[in-house]
């Protein structure tokens, strides 16, 4: 079971990386968008689920036992290439339903101080 | 844009997913969970069969939306919950309907409510999004 501590700590994310074209172009084209000189909405999970996945390993959950609940994207400014962006990453609630850990985690993904997209990630560990 | 009323239905959009797309959304997206590729890995973990990737169904809305209105650049908020998996068997067309409602109207801003089905399964929960007009 997660630690109860964890629930509300903001983890930084320390590793910028730079979104390309390429990444923005191989992910419209799997969804069937033609347009690219944004990215299509749901693109801010390739940067939140990596950070997301890392800090529940590293806290204990089995990764292997987890279904995506739900997803919700709050988007200030579309992510755009060229953009250097981080992920800071809190773990904003966690429960035992069933036997099944909820755990909700939030990724707030910057370019500088600029909040782009917030997004939520429902994940159900299977018990 | 600024013809939407309240209770609009708009036009409903049908996507194809095949077992090639998943491969494709997998590379894209970085998610290679075996459970989406893997016939014999997603039986062993008590699955009927490959299922598609959730944040793939709801990129798919999220085009859907994009569509609406006009550009990815004016989808403010999307949400949705994954309740039924979408099962994609070998050498299989699955086609996933998505359509929507109009819930609320602003100067500049229209909420709308989303339903994506699959052989008549609702498989998104709570699905909306806010798009600018």
């Amino acid at each position: 079971m997660l630690n109860p501590d964890l629930v509300g700590r903001t983890v930084t994310g320390t590793t910028s990386t730079t979104v390309t074209q390429e990444s923005i172009e191989a992910f419209a084209r799997a969804l069937g968008e033609k347009n690219t000189e944004v990215a299509p909405p749901t693109f801010a999970i390739t940067i939140s689920l990596d950070q997301s996945q890392s800090l529940l390993q590293s806290s204990g959950l089995d990764w292997s036992r987890v279904v995506h609940g739900d997803q919700r994207f709050e988007i200030h400014r579309p992510i755009i290439a060229g953009d250097q962006v981080r992920c800071d990453t809190t773990i904003e609630s966690a429960r035992v339903v069933a036997g099944n850990e909820i755990v909700t985690v939030r990724g707030d993904i910057f370019a500088g101080n600029e909040c782009l997209v917030s997004t939520w990630s429902t994940l159900v560990f299977r018990g | 844009m600024s013809t939407f009323e309240v209770g609009q239905e708009l036009t409903p959009q049908t996507f194809i997913i095949s077992r090639a797309k998943l491969v494709d959304y997998a590379n894209a997206s970085g998610d290679q969970n075996p459970i989406h590729q893997n016939e014999e890995f997603a039986r062993a973990v008590g699955l009927e069969n490959v299922i598609a990737h959730g944040m793939y169904t709801m990129g798919l809305a999220g085009q859907y939306v994009s569509a609406i209105a006009g550009s990815s650049a004016r989808v403010k908020e999307l949400s949705a919950r994954f309740t039924k998996p979408v099962v994609v068997p070998a050498q299989t067309d699955v086609e996933l309907i998505v359509s929507a409602t109009v819930t609320e109207v602003n100067s500049d801003s229209a909420r709308l409510e989303i339903t994506a089905t699959c052989n008549g399964v609702k498989v998104l929960g709570m699905a909306k999004a806010l798009i600018s007009l």
